[in-house]
């Protein structure tokens, strides 16, 4: 059945091609395009390793049609690093504070902890366990990665005067720990 | 997991919309919104249109606004807030008016799915799809929000319970109709709680409830729960319990307990979970919680046990 020419931005750089009716966002990315950083978790919108941002809002891109996002703009991991392959600060806390081991959550991981803290730059350990509920990893049990988002928010944050650390040293990373969901 | 072949169509418009529609009748369209339940449906087979309509891009249908400002023109003010049926749930949290003035339904959408769902399903594709144990048909059906639609044969309005079958009936939309807005009455003293199922996120259970009151005496109240039963269902026990009572935990707690009273737990939703047994225990608790959630909104509302019904 139908095909359909796109045109879209990925990681700034626009790209046309043809898809399917059908192909889905994660597929289009990785296998038409190269970009293996998202990754195919559960394909069914359960996991978060498949998050992407889709202009500007973290989405799970096995619940996006290709043919959706033609006109759109598109940022995968790989768009995170700068040109001299400086890592992105959320890319290194998480590396920093070992909140990842075999790393298949993590690009989904990234992608949902800049969307939160673009929206709320200093947030609580139990609001960034909320912001990633849709991000599941198999590996670390979780708490590193909440250490790593905690870093990330200080390191990104405006220092607030001259002298004072911005890299998260001064925040105590041992005093809470993990809270159930909202039940 | 492959979606099926299909044709997909962008609209541009609402017209164009209902234009695509129609002349893809023969292919069983279907109209895609924020795919986070016809996507799945596709996925496991559950759906086969052989047209999809994109209804993504018509930005008439997105924006939270009063309900005077609406093109639609009926009659209406300030105490009530239109939602284009395209409104992502994440839009829905960034309202204050949402916030202040339809709490119930902010309350239900920020413990929706999780944060990248939140950003793509919309309201329409919720309360369309109602899926047993979504959170917005609750919320909107103790709102007593109205569904306005455009379809062949021109607009009409919807009250909630009629669009979403919760009267006995079924759900009202028609073939070929596309949801265009939701209008919520502004009441401040709402609430939802849930209780999240571990596997799907969804509710295991979920409640709704919005009281009206008069100088501290509830002088309406709706109540909804939503995971229990295939539709979402008012809990006319509870309700019952509540008109004409003071405010009070204790009438709270009361009229909460009878939550259960009119729902057979052989009828009750059951997987390895939860049985339907274990749903209708549930619904006393989290029809409390919500109930209290509610309360805390008359408190705070027009000092003291003030009114809470219809403030502004
Ligand atoms: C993993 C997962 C967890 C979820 N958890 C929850 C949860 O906890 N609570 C909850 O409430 N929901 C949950 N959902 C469902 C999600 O909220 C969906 O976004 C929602 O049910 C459908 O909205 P949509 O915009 O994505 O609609 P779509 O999937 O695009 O459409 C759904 C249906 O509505 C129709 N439709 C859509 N828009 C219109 C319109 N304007 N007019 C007429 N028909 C229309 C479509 O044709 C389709 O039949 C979850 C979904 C997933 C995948
Ligand atoms: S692969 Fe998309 S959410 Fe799991
Ligand atoms: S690091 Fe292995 S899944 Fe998260």
């Amino acid at each position: 059945m139908a095909t359909h020419d796109i045109e879209l931005t990925v990681n700034e750089t626009e790209v046309e091609l043809t898809v399917d009716s059908r192909t889905l966002l994660v597929h289009a990315l990785r296998d038409e395009l190269g970009y293996t950083g998202p990754k195919v978790g559960c394909e069914s919108s359960k996991c978060g390793a498949c998050t992407v941002e889709l202009d500007g809002d973290a989405v799970k891109s096995c619940t996006v049609l290709a043919v959706q996002t033609d006109g759109a703009s598109v940022q995968t991991v790989e768009g995170f690093a700068d040109e001299d392959g400086e890592l992105h600060p959320i890319q290194e806390q998480f590396s920093a504070e070992h909140g990842l081991q075999c790393g298949y959550c993590t690009p989904g991981m990234v992608t949902t902890t800049k969307h939160l803290l673009e929206s709320n730059p200093d947030p609580s350990r139990e609001e960034i366990r909320k912001a990633l509920k849709g991000n599941i990893c198999r590996c670390t049990g979780y708490q590193n990665v909440v250490d790593a988002v905690e870093s990330a928010a200080a390191a990104l944050a405006p220092a607030e005067s001259e002298g004072e650390s911005a890299s998260g040293d001064d925040v105590d990373l041992r005093t809470d720990y993990p809270t159930p969901g909202e039940d | 997991m492959f979606p099926p072949q299909f044709d997909y169509h962008r609209a541009s418009s609402i017209d164009d919309a209902l234009e695509l529609l129609e002349r893809h009748a023969a292919d069983d369209p279907r109209i895609l919104a924020g795919g986070h339940s016809l996507l799945p449906d596709l996925k496991n087979g559950r759906a086969s249109p052989r047209a999809l309509v994109d209804i993504g891009e018509i930005d008439a249908l997105r924006g939270i606004g009063s309900g005077a400002d609406v093109e639609s023109g009926a009659d209406s003010g300030a105490d009530e807030t239109a939602i284009g049926a395209l409104t992502t749930y994440a839009d829905i949290l960034e309202s204050d008016r949402l916030q202040r003035h339809a709490p119930v339904l902010t309350d239900a959408t920020s413990v929706l799915a999780d944060l990248q769902i939140r950003n793509r399903g919309t309201i329409g594709g919720n309360l369309t799809a109602a899926e047993p144990g979504a959170d917005l048909p609750a919320a909107t059906l103790a709102a007593d929000a109205t569904v306005r639609v455009r379809g062949p044969d021109g607009e009409r309005a919807i009250d909630a319970a009629a669009f979403l079958g919760a009267d006995g009936s079924e759900p009202a939309l028609r073939e070929r109709e596309l949801v265009t807005e939701v209008r919520v009455p502004h009441v401040e003293a709402g609430g939802y709680a849930k209780k999240t199922h571990p596997a799907s996120g969804y509710a295991m259970v979920g409640v709704a409830a919005v009281l009206e009151t008069d100088d501290g005496t509830i002088t309406d109240a709706r109540v909804a729960a939503t995971g229990v039963l295939e539709r979402v269902v008012r809990l006319a026990a509870v309700e019952d319990a509540l008109v004409g009572a003071r405010v009070e935990s204790k009438t709270i707690e009361a009229a909460a307990e009878r939550a259960g009273e009119t729902i057979e737990p052989a009828d009750a939703r059951s997987d390895d979970h939860a049985s339907g047994e274990f749903r209708v225990h549930l619904l006393s608790t989290y029809a409390e919680r919500a109930l209290e959630r509610a309360v805390d909104r008359v408190a705070a509302g027009a000092g003291g046990t003030g009114t809470a019904g219809d403030l502004e």
